[in-house]
């Protein structure tokens, strides 16, 4: 165990559960991704997407219904957990409740059947990594939510696994704490030097953390790429639609010329990029409330004049909701604070309209 | 800080008296008629004897050759019958924590004995284990043991027919202590290299002592207290004369209330002895949640 490793590789990974009436269902199917050393890599997606379920798989703790999981040569799928030496970091933190914390982060140590003599400076090593000396002869139960937190991935690191998983370690912080804990995580990845895979439905930890982001949906891989990628490029609507891109109409394409594609609806009409073939004629268009500039001059191209319906403070700048006259509902971020009722005019630049095959056709 | 909150909120508002109250009177009158009053009655009984000091019903008790021994032969059988039956409980729920299909099932036939009463079960093992039986038949049948057998009208019979009656009760104890363990700490502990048996050692074993030592003292006490498969399966007169039996003797055969009820305080401190030592025992060990961080 311990040993280092170039790559893991997730060959066809499937995981099947019976569903209602005996019929299976795929909770996960077909991951493929090859994970390189020191890479830091976020399965994003909304629950139930089988995010966790692959994270269990290579854990060892759920077995495969099809594929295979590859440590360079070796192929780990048939080894129980114990046998693989990854480490863990579970959503409810999973300390041990009886054991102190100088006892939980040695756990795995002394499994390894290391002497107390070697066991007691790594210990004090990994507790000084997440910054909790002085806490070491207490009880789980006497920590606060966010040392827990830190107990649990000091105890998966410290037996210094080739990779660590995380399932959402950081939903129960609250958001000051989630914050820290996060830019913690990143540097402790860095110290060490090794592989993480960690387990979210957060977009901005995903995006602040990760070198790639996985994102998934109903128990299939969307998109494979870097944040900047998936946040700027998404590779489909679902992907789109879970990175924030919460305009989404449907109108019928009046135009294509290469990638650009002219759209148009009654009072609607749009200029945009392509990013998937499309078909029949119709087309959905996905646009971040972010792009638009409120209050631009009328009749412009990629310019929506409607009147505003609803106005949602939030500090920086506020959330507008914008009607056309047909009654297409628009959301806008704007800086100005206009007022209800107001006739608006917004534009958004054609390379920020991304344009997608409808979802009826698909 | 959470914490902080919680503990603030759970505690008591100096309200005014709450009526709610009121409805432990019928259970604390219950208590009072038919537990309290008839202890305190038998104990006040214990120190009037028929002839003699206050304390002649004890000293007699403690000399004579057919009293006193009753404690160790009573012992004898409710320490081994207990220990059976939380050693083979554990094993057997740790088993069962798991859902499956047939957990329902094997859950249902190891908890049926519950449901029988010891006269049933004496019965019952008068036919089985007899020397006419069918254990003895099958056993001569197939020529597999050529001896006699006798399993009934000793030790044996009685240390058998208190592991029927007392295992389910044990059993569903413990399975109810294991299912209450979150199963993550296993899967925690297997992340981090522990095997199995490791696993049950580090994690459930710690975690489940003081459900245990709860469990055998319950188990204990049933145990001590048999008298009906003591005078149905054992020899009463000889390696099963319980100390039970020598109350019963005292006050329906010799008509000694007053002796009979000094063997029942014996009896009851006995098992205090017992209870009191194993749950000195608990509070050494950890009696924290059994979960690992927030829910």
């Amino acid at each position: 165990m311990n040993h280092d490793f170039n790559e893991l590789r997730l060959d066809g990974v499937t995981r099947r559960f019976a569903g209602a009436g005996g019929q299976a269902f795929a909770a996960l199917s077909e991951l493929t991704l090859t994970i390189k050393r020191g890479e830091f890599i976020a399965l994003l997606g909304p629950s139930g997407c089988g995010k966790s379920t692959a994270l269990n798989c290579i854990a060892g703790l759920m077995q495969l219904s099809g594929g295979s999981i590859w440590l360079d040569s070796t192929r780990i799928d048939t080894l129980p957990p114990e046998k693989r030496g990854f480490g863990m970091v579970f959503q409810n933190y999973a300390l041990f409740p009886h054991m102190t914390v100088a006892k939980n982060i040695g756990f795995g140590l002394k499994m390894r059947g290391l002497p107390d003599a070697e066991v007691a400076p790594r210990v004090a090593h990994a507790l000084t990594l997440v910054q909790l000396t002085g806490q070491e002869n207490k009880l789980p139960g006497q920590l606060s939510g966010g040392q827990q937190q830190r107990v649990a991935i000091a105890r998966a690191i410290v037996i210094e696994p080739p990779l660590v998983l995380m399932d959402e370690p950081l939903s129960n912080l609250d958001a000051k704490l989630r914050i820290e804990t996060r830019a913690e995580i990143r540097r402790i990845h860095k110290e060490l030097g090794r592989s993480t895979i960690y387990v979210t439905h957060d977009q901005d930890e995903a995006l602040s953390l990760a070198d790639r982001i996985v994102v998934m949906k109903d128990g299939i891989v969307q998109m494979i790429a870097a944040p900047h990628d998936v946040y700027g490029q998404p590779a489909n609507l679902h992907v789109a639609r879970f990175m924030g891109y919460r305009n989404v109409l449907e109108l019928k394409v009046e135009a294509e010329d290469g990638d650009r594609v002219t759209v148009a609806g009654p009072d609607v009409r749009l200029t945009g990029v392509r990013k998937q073939p499309l078909a029949n004629g119709r087309a959905c268009v996905a646009m971040r409330p972010e792009e638009f500039v409120l209050g631009a001059a009328a009749g412009g191209a990629n310019t929506i004049a409607g009147r505003v319906s609803n106005v949602e403070y939030c500090g920086r700048d506020s959330l507008v909701d914008v009607v056309t006259s047909s009654g297409t509902l628009l959301h806008v971020r704007a800086t100005g604070s206009p007022r209800l009722d107001d006739t608006v005019h917004v534009h958004v630049p054609p390379e920020r309209v991304l344009v997608y095959p409808s979802e009826a056709s698909a | 800080m959470s914490g902080a909150a919680a503990a603030a909120g759970l505690a008591p508002p100096r309200a005014a008296f709450d009526r709610a109250l009121l409805l432990v009177v019928p259970a604390a009158a219950f208590m009072l008629l038919l537990f309290v009053y008839p202890f305190l009655y038998g104990l006040m009984l214990s120190f009037n004897p028929k002839e003699g000091g206050a304390l002649a019903n004890y000293s007699h008790f403690f000399t004579t050759d057919n009293l006193w021994p009753t404690i160790w032969t009573t012992l004898r059988l409710a320490i081994p019958a207990t220990l059976i039956n939380v050693g083979l409980a554990l094993p057997i729920a740790f088993k069962m924590r798991v859902k499956s299909p047939y957990q329902r099932w094997a859950t249902t036939i190891l908890v049926i004995p519950i449901t029988l009463g010891t006269v049933l079960i004496a019965q019952g093992m008068l036919t089985y284990f007899g020397p006419k039986g069918w254990l003895s038949q099958f056993l001569q049948f197939f020529h597999l043991y050529e001896g006699s057998i006798r399993l009934t009208h000793n030790y044996w019979g009685v240390l058998i027919s208190l592991v029927i009656s007392g295992f389910p009760f044990a059993f569903l104890l413990i399975l109810s202590y294991i299912t209450g363990i979150d199963p993550v700490l296993a899967r925690a502990a297997s992340t981090l290299g522990a095997s199995p048996r490791a696993q049950f050692r580090t994690i459930y074993l710690p975690l489940l002592a003081p459900g245990l030592a709860m469990c055998f003292c319950l188990a204990f006490v049933q145990a001590f207290s048999v008298f009906p498969s003591a005078v149905l399966l054992g020899s009463p007169a000889g390696p099963t004369r319980v100390i039970s039996i020598a109350a019963y003797e005292a006050a329906f055969e010799q008509y000694d209330y007053s002796l009979a009820s000094a063997i029942a305080m014996i009896m009851g401190f006995v098992q205090l002895i017992v209870v009191a030592a194993v749950l000195g025992l608990r509070n050494l060990m950890y009696r924290g949640p059994v979960s690992g961080g927030k829910g």
